[in-house]
């Protein structure tokens, strides 16, 4: 691994997604609106917005990176520019680490702007610190990129990789907790929800929201966390082939 | 060491030297056993029909496809080493560059993953006449255009082994006659060329010729040798006689 390699990596991808005005917009303009229809849908309802729009603003990056990741490496993929990088001096690291820097700056501009938009616009309420919303977005922006750089070794087209989203995001959103809580959940389903990554990076979001804090049961939810993306990397990594059939 | 002193001896040291590669895609056996060399300081010549093998044979030597037995050697090591990655130059039959990016922005990347001086993503840009081009995004140039910016990429780390995968394929004749020019002058800098193209005119550009069919080699030698065989003037009739032969 080389970081001048790495951090061209990563300048490059960002280069690629600045020139993409739509894709920037959309990954900076739909969070804040979808929050600003929330509110207005659960009119009259503070409380219910108030539980469920500090986690959203974390955990929208993990559904733009999940989407975005998974289609510019499809691209890759099917350009030939992975094949060119694999028959460069470029460690797999190098290109991991590079995409990770990337999206996780990206997920620090949407994670603020968001925040600065349901905070101060839209009169959002958390027990916890702003700051730390978007900190763990950014976590959740790189657990979001991990899997997503994963799944997209199992997609021939973008359309495939576009079905991924409702296939493997949505069941992950609706069993998080997010919607209803998880002891009230049928018991399988809850049983399912500890398997999902989504469950401990909203959980944190959570303990923030309500409690204040993260405190030791959200600790140990970021290191799941944590835990996840590494191991979502190590599966990506194992998916970039210096040979293929 | 009367070899070493014996200049014939030397140039005959094949920068490529590959036996018996066996090649096995989708269950079918492209390559059934192909035994080559490849010399540097000339341009040697792939020709054969779509479906040769041609493509396969050249991703063997840049170490990126699977192979199922026999040996590569590039430049005295193993196809695909991390030292080979930086001396091999290969340039895929579809341009393999970013379309988002300009042409300027896709070679600086190129440059940096290299390691190379930023001075040289403008000669590379003058050697493929791009320098009109060069803050363009490359989704909007031509086809043949932006397979010069692949060669360009390829270009950059000044490889001791260039791989060309057809890169003459729809260009101007007067460009086309250029990069001739330019694979020449490579090979008197003792760069090794293979250029692989399914029309036979360009064989005459080539000092050595592989021919191949069906995954097979089915002849190699200078086209003057290749003429003097078969007793034809035309290189395609040439070919026709070899292959009918093999």
């Amino acid at each position: 691994m080389t970081p001048r390699v790495t951090f061209a990596t990563a300048a490059r991808v960002l280069r690629q997604i600045r020139r993409d005005h739509r894709t920037l917009g959309l990954i900076i303009v739909v969070p804040p609106v979808l929050l600003t229809l929330f509110k207005y849908v659960f009119y009259g309802e503070e409380e219910t917005f108030n539980r469920v729009g500090p986690p959203m603003v974390g955990l929208f990056p993990f559904i733009s990176m999940f989407l975005v990741t998974s289609i510019a490496m499809l691209r890759e993929r099917t350009t030939g520019t992975l094949e060119r990088l694999m028959s460069l001096p470029l460690a797999k690291l190098d290109l991991l680490l590079g995409y990770g820097i990337a999206f996780a700056a990206l997920a620090v501009v949407q994670a603020t702007v968001t925040s600065l938009v349901a905070f101060g616009l839209l009169g959002l309420d958390s027990e916890g610190p702003a700051w730390l919303i978007v900190v763990l977005a950014v976590a959740n922006a790189l657990l979001g990129m991990a899997l997503g750089l994963f799944l997209s070794a199992f997609a021939q087209t973008e359309f495939q990789a576009i079905q991924f989203m409702p296939a493997f995001v949505f069941p992950q959103l609706l069993l998080c907790g997010l919607f209803v809580a998880r002891d009230q959940m049928a018991g399988a389903l809850e049983a399912v929800s500890y398997a999902l990554p989504l469950t401990y990076a909203y959980d944190a979001l959570d303990r923030v929201t309500s409690d204040g804090s993260l405190g030791a049961r959200g600790a140990a939810d970021v290191l799941v966390t944590c835990g996840v993306i590494l191991l979502a990397l190590a599966l990506g990594a194992a998916t970039l082939r210096r040979r293929t059939a | 060491m009367p070899d070493a002193a014996d200049p014939a001896r030397v140039s005959a040291a094949a920068s490529v030297a590959i036996s018996d590669l066996r090649v096995r895609r989708g269950g079918r056996l492209v390559l059934p056993g192909v035994s080559v060399e490849i010399e540097p300081g000339v341009v040697t010549g792939l020709l054969g029909p779509s479906g040769s093998g041609k493509t396969t044979l050249m991703r063997a030597i840049v170490g990126v496809q699977i192979v199922e037995s026999g040996e590569i050697s590039v430049l005295g090591g193993l196809a695909g080493s991390p030292e080979n990655r930086r001396r091999v130059g290969y340039v895929t039959q579809a341009p393999s560059v970013y379309g988002d990016l300009t042409v300027r922005e896709n070679l600086h990347y190129f440059s940096r993953v290299l390691g190379v001086a930023s001075a040289r993503i403008d000669e590379a840009i003058a050697v493929v006449d791009l320098g009109g081009h060069a803050d363009q995004v490359v989704r909007t140039l031509s086809g043949g255009e932006r397979s010069r910016v692949s060669l360009a990429s390829a270009l950059l780390g000044k490889p001791d082994v260039l791989v060309l995968d057809e890169p003459t394929v729809g260009l101007d004749p007067v460009l086309r006659r250029d990069l001739w020019r330019m694979f020449h002058a490579l090979a008197d800098e003792r760069t090794t060329l293979l250029v692989s193209s399914h029309v036979m005119d360009e064989a005459e550009r080539c000092d050595e010729l592989i021919l191949m069919r069906d995954g097979r080699v089915v002849a190699t030698g200078s086209p003057e040798e290749l003429r003097n065989r078969t007793g034809r003037d035309d290189l395609e009739d040439a070919f026709l006689v070899l292959a009918e032969a093999a």
